[in-house]
């Protein structure tokens, strides 16, 4: 019972990780109607500039905060550069430069950083209080950042203009554009909220599974997992698919079918969600107008 | 130029591509043999998958899974059964084509990128797959399955040169590939063909038109499968080793990559496809050692900006502004 229990709790930490992948998934697509490839390498990306931050003696804090004003900023720029021209172009183009982002991502961190495995250091160290017997201190602190980020992005959309504006060119681009919202811009922002939410997550997992260019990889599927199941247009909905996911994962690894094929269990998750519920748990059912 | 001229020197030409082909492994070295022998091998699972991407309008990032199974079904039947190669390709065709449509199924709920990512997963797990120890027994686990080259069935010698394994896989594998371009220029070209573009283009209509769209898209999906699936076997014959790590995600990213560089829905760019897959990594390592997947990023974003229609899309549009000149 102890070590189930323990399985659980350490599954929802992961889930807290998945469920935010899964939320920055849910913001692009909500925002372009695109899934970005290239999230997880540029979480990774952001991960490794915070750690080169603070090899350079910056105190955790600042390292992080600038790392998300640095990923929000290289986001908007990569939109307003590489992605801008092809707005208009089919979908199959747009995932392969999503793809193209992917690869440069991903062999710059190798490139820049090199391929050796480094340990990242957590800010939520154990004499924290809340260092208890099923959950460690940083554990807890990833939990809380987390609620902390989704509660910000609840108040960001509901409460400021620029959030209702967001909204208003997601749903909406052509009405929005007549009423005077820049529509580009705003999908610019929602990439760059995304890459910063996607820095948060990469800091807060780069501790429990080390840094290395490939981290983020089966991250991303978890991710992408947790947000079908919660239901690719709810962003709570991809919150709690991210905690499922993560005490399935867990306990399934322990007790169930081994380590080695835990990747297995995202896509069997996909497919399974696909095939008998298609909107995800808490999803809307879309009904299109012919 | 009038039509049967047109055809005429079409005949003509194809010849003398022909002739060609079969001449060129003689000139060359064996590890080039090797290498074009890879390439047409590419050609088929590209060939494959544009079927299912450029004709159908459904997306794959998982393709290398089933290139993976093709292989791994050619090697258990070869080393465990003692088939001999050649009848282990209609094997993993089937096996391949089961799979996709097993596949193509969840897949129907799925449109553009979504699909995309639910078979990237599919293409991220299969390594581990691979290595799963309940079936280590038949897929030789990490190790993989190491296979003797088929040697060839006679003696011949041109231009000083004897015909090697190598050389001998080159001639079966370009008889195969021909068999497979003529299949799938055959089913393309009538009825099932426009169905699948008419499902591409505007699904709403097809239905209407009377073409039952989860059959089709499932069996779309089943006979891309298949095809990637053979190419899969093909390639395991000619490297003689299959094992996880040689189908990583990154292949199932190859494919799709020589699917857009080729051409979408264009049956020679495959061939383009089958080159640029395994060509310009070694250029991309040529210009930059360090990092030569983020030169081949650089690439793909380029060309999605300067021809967005792949080589086949670039050779139409300068064939169209040629023409226009002469005659106007």
């Amino acid at each position: 019972m102890e070590g189930f229990l323990h399985q659980i709790f350490s599954g929802l930490a992961n889930g807290v990780i998945y469920g935010s992948v899964a939320l920055a998934l849910v913001m692009i697509y909500q925002s372009t109607h695109h899934i970005n490839f290239a999230q997880g390498e540029m979480a990774t990306f952001s991960t490794f500039v915070a750690w080169t931050l603070m090899q350079h003696g910056m105190p955790y804090w600042g390292a992080f905060f600038l790392t998300l004003a640095l990923s929000f900023v290289g986001a908007l720029v990569i939109q307003r550069v590489v992605l801008r021209p092809l707005e208009k172009a089919p979908a199959l183009n747009n995932v392969i430069v999503f793809i193209g982002l992917l690869l440069i991502f991903n062999a710059c961190s190798g490139w820049f950083f090199d391929h050796t495995i480094k340990s990242f250091d957590s800010p939520f160290n154990d004499s924290w209080m809340f260092d208890t017997k099923y959950f460690s201190a940083h554990q807890f602190g990833s939990v809380f950042v987390l609620l902390l980020v989704l509660l910000a992005l609840y108040l960001f959309f509901r409460f400021t203009s620029v959030g209702l504006a967001m909204r208003g060119a997601a749903q909406n681009p052509d009405s929005a554009r007549l009423v005077g919202i820049r529509v580009s811009w705003m999908l610019a922002l929602g990439w760059g909220l995304a890459a910063a939410i996607g820095a948060v997550a990469g800091m807060m997992i780069a501790p429990i599974v080390f840094l290395d260019p490939n981290m983020m990889l089966g991250i991303l599927l978890y991710g992408f997992a947790a947000a079908l199941l919660g239901g690719i247009d709810n962003p709570w909905g991809a919150v709690l698919g991210g905690f499922i996911v993560g005490v399935l994962e867990n306990v399934l690894g322990a007790y169930v079918i081994g380590t080695e094929l835990k990747l297995t269990v995202a896509l069997v998750l996909i497919v399974v969600t696909l095939t008998l519920k298609p909107n995800g748990l808490f999803g809307k059912h879309v009904v299109t107008r012919v | 130029m009038n039509q049967a001229s047109d055809r005429k020197w079409f005949w003509i030409g194809s010849a003398l591509v022909l002739v060609a082909l079969l001449v060129l492994p003689f000139l060359l070295k064996n590890y080039r043999v090797f290498q074009l022998n890879l390439v047409m091998v590419y050609a088929v699972a590209v060939l494959g998958l544009n079927i299912l991407t450029g004709f159908n309008g459904q997306f794959s990032l998982g393709h290398g899974a089933f290139y993976a199974f093709g292989a791994y079904t050619a090697a258990i039947l070869m080393d465990k059964f003692g088939v001999p190669y050649w009848a282990t390709l209609p094997v993993a065709f089937v096996v391949c084509f089961v799979f996709g449509t097993l596949i193509g199924f969840p897949a129907l709920r799925l449109a553009g990128h979504f699909l995309a990512l639910a078979t990237f997963a599919l293409a991220v797990a299969v390594p581990q797959l691979l290595k799963y120890k309940g079936i280590e027994a038949w897929t030789g686990g990490v190790q993989g399955i190491v296979l003797s080259k088929p040697q060839p069935p006679f003696e011949f010698r041109l231009f000083d040169q004897a015909l090697s394994p190598d050389r001998w896989l080159y001639f079966f594998t370009l008889f195969v590939t021909l068999v497979m371009f003529l299949l799938a220029w055959n089913l393309l070209r009538g009825r099932v063909g426009r169905a699948l573009v008419a499902i591409r283009d505007h699904p709403i209509a097809a239905t209407a038109m009377g073409i039952n769209l989860p059959v089709f898209k499932t069996l779309t999906f089943g006979t891309s499968a298949g095809f990637t699936g053979l190419a899969g076997a093909l390639g395991g014959i000619a490297v003689a080793y299959v094992s996880p790590d040689s189908f990583t995600a990154n292949l199932s990213i190859f494919l799709l990559v020589g699917v857009v560089v080729g051409g979408l829905a264009s049956i020679p760019g495959a061939i383009f496809g089958g080159l640029f897959i395994q060509f310009v990594p070694n250029i991309a390592d040529e210009i930059s050692k360090s990092a030569p997947a983020a030169i081949y990023g650089v690439l793909l974003i380029g060309l999605m900006y300067l021809m967005p229609g792949g080589v086949m899309g670039g050779v139409h549009r300068l064939w169209a502004r040629l023409r226009a000149r002469t005659e106007g």
